[in-house]
């Protein structure tokens, strides 16, 4: 029959020589090898110490953004809940009181926003479905937890604190990185 | 009466120097076991570009502790349906009589402390390949109890090819061995090493006695290529399956103290025991002789032993019937070859 690849082995059973038979050149090469191996670089990474370096499209644990001035950019518009496959993420939204604009950036901001990082399958879907700049997957891990409830994360673990911002530039889309609020990728 | 003028009669200057000697075995034969564990687990990973255990303390160093401390903390499973005295005993017989053949090894010569003789050797017996060799087979004994007594497919079924297999390889490495008895005209372990000074290393003129000794060795330890007894793809874990905790640490402890068994006898017959070229003019006192012969044959044990790990991560298990053929078909005839050749030898060269 005709080989349907080239990469088909063919075999054989011829009879083997007496060197083979003796096995003994075999099993030295082979130990050899093993030999030479044993001297060589390890790749081994020792983790906690040493951290192998993300892919610049990782997708980790969510952050929820906030603007230059410290107000959280979530309007609570509901779209990455929409867009979820896993239907991980539930908010509340709520209305913006006179004296809190240094705190939310427009009128509607989410009082509660949980995501349920057991459900979530880190596909990024939410991040391309935010008009607002607001949600962004990153190259941080999720914690092993001992409970089911701990891996629902509410804002308290979502939101960038002011003075410590992650920096998600190598994510951002290039029209917010052009400074105008709206248009799709 | 007769008991009590023999204990009467009794040497006690030479009792309390051998029950030392048996502390000191102890401590070091199960050191270097445990130690081996790490050894096993470190060269395994270096051959396979890993680095191996190194959490608990410095370069993984206290993982033996770690190990033990866990294996008794560990729940004891006694199966319902197990034969429950032979269950226990199996592990204790397969420990004891592995510890059992460090009574015949000599370690080096002999130290002298104001002006008597200690020997570094629990006995000369003048059958000491005999003793080993009878002691090293009663060993297969641990895991037939064993697996019978666990009431399990996969346990009967490794016991039966443990034994098989011991019996087949005992034949083939006691016929590589007549030749070196022939050669040095006696069973005596010191009278081997003795016949060994300089480089008259028996490897050297018994090559083919020395693979097929080593091979059977590993036959022996059920080391891989020979691991049949515990083939985990098909037996689960062969003999040892039912085991937990302590129980099963005793077995894998077991066949480390066998690995250095193994490598002291191999040591002492092949390669010289204690001795080492030049070791004569080096000018030492007896004493300084004596510590620098010990090391020697530490240092030619540690060696074997690392032998025995380097097979064990190189090549692949036989088949059942590969095995059973390469004992009985390849083995025995070659030895049987090798006496004939050697008698020849020595009858028309002299020695």
């Amino acid at each position: 029959m005709q080989a349907l690849t080239n990469r088909s082995k063919i075999v054989s059973n011829k009879k083997m020589t007496f060197m083979e038979k003796l096995y003994l050149p075999a099993i030295i090469g082979g130990l050899r090898i093993t030999l030479r191996h044993f001297f060589k670089k390890k790749v081994t990474l020792k983790y906690p110490e040493v951290k192998r370096e993300f892919s610049p499209v990782y997708r980790g644990m969510h952050v929820l953004k906030r603007d230059e001035k410290g107000a959280e950019n979530c309007t609570a518009c509901g779209l990455c809940a929409v867009a979820c496959p896993a239907e991980a993420i539930t908010m509340e939204a709520a209305e913006r009181k006179d004296g809190e604009e240094g705190l939310y950036r427009e009128e509607r901001y989410a009082a509660k926003y949980e995501i349920n990082m057991l459900r979530c399958i880190y596909c990024g879907l939410c991040e391309e479905a935010c008009p607002k700049d607001a949600i962004y997957l990153t190259d941080r891990i999720v914690e092993s937890e001992y409970t089911r409830e701990s891996f629902i994360y509410g804002k308290d673990l979502l939101v960038e604190k002011v003075d410590e911002r992650i920096d998600v530039t190598k994510r951002k889309k290039k029209s917010f990185n052009d400074d105008s609020s709206t248009g799709s990728v | 009466m007769t008991l009590l003028t023999s204990i009467l009669t009794l040497d006690w200057v030479l009792l309390t120097d051998k029950l030392i000697l048996i502390g000191i075995l102890f401590a070091v034969a199960l050191g270097i076991a445990a130690y081996s564990t790490l050894a096993e687990r470190k060269i395994a990973a270096y051959m396979q570009d890993r680095i191996g255990p190194d959490r608990a303390g410095f370069k993984g160093m206290l993982q033996p502790i770690a190990d033990g401390v866990k294996s008794i903390l560990k729940e004891e499973i006694i199966p319902t349906k197990a034969h429950k005295f032979l269950f226990i005993l199996g592990p204790c017989i397969f420990m004891t009589v592995a510890l059992m053949t460090y009574a015949i090894i000599p370690w080096g010569k002999d130290l002298i402390i104001n002006g008597r003789h200690f020997q570094l050797q629990l006995v000369d017996l003048n059958v000491g390949i005999l003793y080993s060799f009878g002691v090293v087979s009663l060993g297969v004994y641990g895991i037939m109890i064993g697996g019978w007594a666990s009431n399990n497919k996969f346990s009967l079924l490794g016991a039966v090819r443990a034994s098989t297999q011991m019996i087949s390889y005992e034949l083939a490495m006691g016929l590589s061995l007549i030749p070196i008895v022939m050669m040095t005209s006696s069973l005596s372990l010191r009278d081997i090493t003795e016949a060994q000074a300089g480089w008259n290393w028996n490897i050297f003129y018994q090559p083919v006695a020395f693979i097929i000794f080593l091979t059977c060795s590993l036959a022996e330890t059920n080391r891989t290529p020979f691991d049949l007894a515990e083939t985990e793809s098909e037996l689960i874990g062969g003999y040892h399956t039912e085991y937990s905790s302590m129980k099963l640490a005793l077995y894998l402890f077991g066949e480390y103290v066998n690995i250095f068994v193994s490598a002291a006898i191999i040591s002492i017959l092949f390669l010289g025991g204690y001795h080492f070229p030049g070791m004569e003019n080096l000018g030492l006192s007896p004493n300084w002789l004596s510590i620098v012969s010990m090391l020697t044959l530490f240092g030619k044990i540690f060696f074997m032993i690392f032998v025995f790990m380097w097979i064990r991560w190189t090549i692949p298990r036989f088949r059942y019937d590969q095995l059973m053929k390469l004992g009985w078909q390849i083995f025995i005839p070659i030895c049987i070859v090798n006496i004939l050749a050697t008698g020849l030898i020595i009858t028309l060269f002299g020695k």
